[in-house]
């Protein structure tokens, strides 16, 4: 593989591994739930670029268009974007009562208390 | 045809600034604003790579509701977040670059990008392209396959999307009943 394909897939990766870093690194679960979702999209980008075609038109039919891009990957990612706001919203719930009951939401202080029990 | 290839390059680009913007943000509102630019971008990311419903999904799902979900999250956790202890800073960087090195020795193996005949192209696409006309009987092939063809993964789909808002509700709803509850006795 060569020329700027290389560099699509190199620079997806590099948003895969800023999304991961995010959420290891970052204390605050809100920063952390910031990054699966940069990880999320990322996944999302290399599927669609799977489906993509030079010079294809859009999944859509058309009069004189004989190429189309993949349709079975815009499929899959149209279903994995809405799941994915479906566990966001749960694990945004999830700190919303964790800041209820513990006061916070940053890992370590959490953690200190976890311990100190 | 270059051209296509360039914006797309560029956008990625554009979101990778944005995404180092919001690793580096210590105010949590305006990180949340940075996610909502990153999302608009990749809406029309997938524009530039002929997905125009997943670019109408991204556009209204993830960057409207994701981010008014996260606004309305940080008004009740507060909006600063502590700074990075240095301590311990390195093992995660260390997984990062690790992982990130493996996988881009494994994208050197993936057919060129954008060419006809990849291997994806060849199994069950085709058949979807060229008999859903017939048998479904609408022009944009994306619906057909999302209704009918895999019609399950849809159902499924529902059914991930039920079950998280009643994870929701008993997560955020039980709250109120309880407060309730300690007001009256």
């Amino acid at each position: 593989m060569s020329g700027l394909g290389v560099w699509n897939y190199v620079i997806i990766i590099f948003l895969m591994m800023i999304g991961l870093y995010m959420v290891m690194s970052s204390s605050n679960l809100v920063k952390k739930l910031i990054g699966l979702n940069v990880f999320q999209t990322s996944v999302f980008f290399l599927y669609i670029s799977f489906g993509y075609i030079e010079g294809a038109t859009g999944p859509v039919m058309q009069e004189g268009a004989s190429l189309y891009s993949n349709p079975l990957p815009h499929v899959l990612i149209l279903t994995a974007i809405v799941v994915g706001v479906a566990t966001t919203a749960v694990g945004l719930a999830l700190s919303v009562r964790i800041k209820e009951s513990f006061g916070t939401i940053e890992e370590d202080e959490l953690h200190t208390m976890d311990s100190s029990l | 045809m270059i051209l296509e290839q360039l914006i797309d390059i560029f956008l990625l680009v554009f979101l990778a600034i944005i995404s180092i913007a919001v690793l580096r943000i210590r105010d949590l509102f305006t990180a949340v604003m940075l996610f909502g630019i990153y999302s608009l971008t990749s809406a029309s990311l997938f524009m530039v790579l002929d997905a125009a419903d997943v670019g109408f999904t991204e556009a209204a799902v993830g960057a409207g509701i994701s981010t008014i979900l996260m606004l309305a999250t940080i008004s009740m956790t507060g909006r600063e977040e502590k700074p990075l202890k240095k301590k311990g800073a390195m093992l995660p960087l260390a997984i990062v670059v690790i992982t990130g090195a493996t996988l881009v020795y494994g994208i050197m193996d993936l057919p060129p990008f954008g060419e006809p005949d990849n291997p994806v192209h060849t199994h069950v696409a085709p058949r979807y392209i060229e008999q859903s006309p017939q048998e479904i009987d609408v022009p944009n092939f994306v619906t057909a396959v999302l209704a009918s063809y895999r019609g399950y993964d849809t159902l499924g789909e529902v059914v991930v999307i039920f079950t998280a808002g009643v994870g929701v509700m008993l997560l955020i709803g039980r709250r109120r009943k309880r407060k309730e509850g300690i007001s009256n006795e």
